[in-house]
């Protein structure tokens, strides 16, 4: 059985006489020592879900097991126990402002009636882990929004978790911070062998921990598996535009521009699976079909420490030429699928 | 410019009020204090909602706070009679200072309470923290900023109160105030009065907002 594992969820909302279905028949299976990755736009559900594996929301219908424990038949006391093994960080961090970093960090130790003495004594090697040892004293309106971060994943790890719950933790932080943190969960993950479910809407994210996702729309999830499959072979319409729009900032802007493109040509997505994407393919069949190729779009990216790219080729109208620019890609071992209009 | 004997008059009228309002507000606090927590959590965004209780909460704080202050002093003269043994005099006025109190502090704790920021407690329920738990340790410790204004106002309205009881033989400076200033048309006595609550008033709100401005560590 899987350490974290979700049947047949659903959860409902109602605020004045409207109903609205924010999980619909989720299904989940999370291995011990998992980064596993669920994303989706906002509105998808994806912070409802992750809000029921540790029973802050009470799903409607359906179970969720942690480690061959079903939630939903515990007691409220049973319950609160339960959540020392399930710590969470958040996207505002959520720290206590009154308290300084190190009493903070003791907070969820003195809730179980941790001796303050031992708590503390804890809370400064956890500092040290998270690398803020000596901001101890400070306050959190003192620190910078990766240094909150840190303060909260030090908190989390202060019950030994062994699960770790991150609801958009790096959403509020640029880019290099998010990184940095990350690199910090994925030791974390490594160090410890704690399962990390990780929330976000930033396929950056997903691409650079996960090593599973399921992707989210409208309460239900569209498609699931290894990080490396879905990047390579997205079968779903909602992960295509995810990976297309993996955009590390400034192709926001493009976007619509790229979209008009798409809807005219004849295109095809061609993916690049391990190590090809460094061979010059589509330079050297330009250079034999005699033809130019409209690239509307082009990425290569590091997935898993595998490269992994895709390439999105207008061809021409001739449909001959189209036809042996097709075979010369699949004879040089690529992967080929039409591009329709919305892609 | 007074006799020795106004200036008596005034000292003992100064200890008075300080009594009644210092004493007022803490048993306003020890009933209002609960009473406040138990509105804010009780209400359906708190952490535990119960509807029943918090309507039956919410109308007995707004009777209460309906009825004027005078006309609860009135009221209430039996039970005070019954509680320290007559109805006038400083110790008396007590009684109905914190029935009138209670309410009003109730109301200020809760939305002090109300201000403290979701995610917080949250992050405290995901810890596995019991509601008693956030209570004392989520809510209260990230509110007291807000709360210690909270019993500035407090002090600076239970001070205006107990003014109003010395028209009814409450004592204290207000009591003089009535008796000697307005009865007696001692102009005199009536402006030394009034300056001495103000700067009792001054004193009060100064040291409350010293205090809450040097405990919050927000800045």
């Amino acid at each position: 059985m899987a350490q974290i594992e979700v049947r047949h969820l659903s959860k409902s909302f109602t605020s004045k006489d409207v109903k609205v279905d924010a999980l619909q028949d989720i299904n989940l299976e999370i291995e011990q020592g998992d980064i596993y990755g669920i994303i989706g736009m906002s509105g998808a559900g994806k912070s409802t879900l992750v809000r029921c594996l540790n029973y802050l929301e009470k799903p409607t219908v359906g179970e969720v097991w942690i480690e061959g424990k079903e939630l939903g038949g515990m007691k409220e006391k049973e319950l609160l126990k339960q959540r020392k093994d399930i710590a969470m960080i958040f996207q505002h961090f959520n720290l206590l402002m009154q308290k300084n970093v190190v009493d903070n960090v003791c907070f969820p130790l003195l809730i179980q009636g941790v001796k303050k003495k031992e708590a503390r004594k804890r809370a400064k090697e956890l500092l040290e882990i998270v690398g803020l040892e000596e901001k101890e004293l400070a306050y959190p309106a003192q620190l910078s929004g990766g240094q909150k971060q840190r303060v909260a994943i030090a908190r989390a790890l202060a019950s030994d978790p062994r699960i770790l719950l991150c609801d958009e933790a790096t959403s509020a932080l640029d880019p290099q911070t998010t990184a940095a943190i990350l690199d910090l969960l994925g030791d974390i993950n490594r160090q410890f062998g704690i399962t990390i479910v990780i929330i976000t809407h930033q396929m950056s994210v997903i691409r650079k921990i996960c090593n599973q996702v399921a992707i989210m729309s409208q309460g239900q999830i569209r498609e699931h598996g290894s990080v490396e499959d879905i990047f390579s072979h997205p079968k779903t319409k909602e992960a295509r535009e995810l990976i297309l729009r993996d955009i590390d900032g400034e192709r926001v802007s493009n976007e619509s521009a790229l979209k008009d493109q798409l809807m005219e040509d004849k295109k095809i997505r061609i993916v690049f699976s391990e190590n090809s994407a460094f061979e010059p393919v589509i330079a050297n069949m330009v250079l034999k079909m005699g033809t130019a190729v409209n690239i509307l779009k082009a990425d290569t990216k590091n997935v898993g420490g595998i490269a992994k790219g895709e390439m999105i080729l207008g061809l021409p109208a001739d449909k001959k030429i189209q036809k042996e620019i097709e075979d010369y890609i699949l004879e040089r071992g690529l992967e080929i699928e039409e591009v329709t209009g919305d892609v | 410019m007074f006799s020795s004997e106004v200036i008596e008059m005034l000292i003992i009228g100064i200890g008075e009020t300080m009594y009644m309002t210092l004493a007022s507000t803490l048993f306003g606090y020890v009933f209002g204090l609960p009473m406040g927590i138990l509105l804010a959590i009780s209400d359906k965004d708190g952490i535990k909602p119960n509807t029943f209780l918090y309507k039956l909460l919410d109308v007995i704080a707004n009777i209460v706070r309906s009825v004027p202050f005078l006309i609860l002093l009135i009221v209430l003269i039996p039970f005070t009679r019954a509680i320290v043994g007559k109805s006038y005099g400083s110790t008396a006025t007590i009684i109905p200072l914190v029935v009138a109190a209670i309410p009003f502090i109730a109301r200020m704790v809760e939305s002090s309470l109300r201000e403290v920021d979701a995610g917080v407690i949250e992050a405290a329920r995901s810890m596995g923290a019991s509601t008693f738990t956030i209570v004392v340790k989520v809510l209260l410790v990230e509110a007291r900023t807000s709360l210690i204004v909270g019993v500035t106002i407090a002090l600076g309205t239970i001070l205006g109160y107990s003014a109003m009881a010395g028209t009814v033989g409450g004592g204290g400076l207000g009591d003089i105030a009535i008796r000697y200033g307005y009865y007696r048309y001692e102009a005199g006595i009536m402006i030394v009065t009034v300056v001495l609550l103000i700067v009792l008033v001054q004193i009060f709100q100064t040291i409350g907002m010293k205090l809450s401005v040097h405990l919050d560590k927000r800045k």
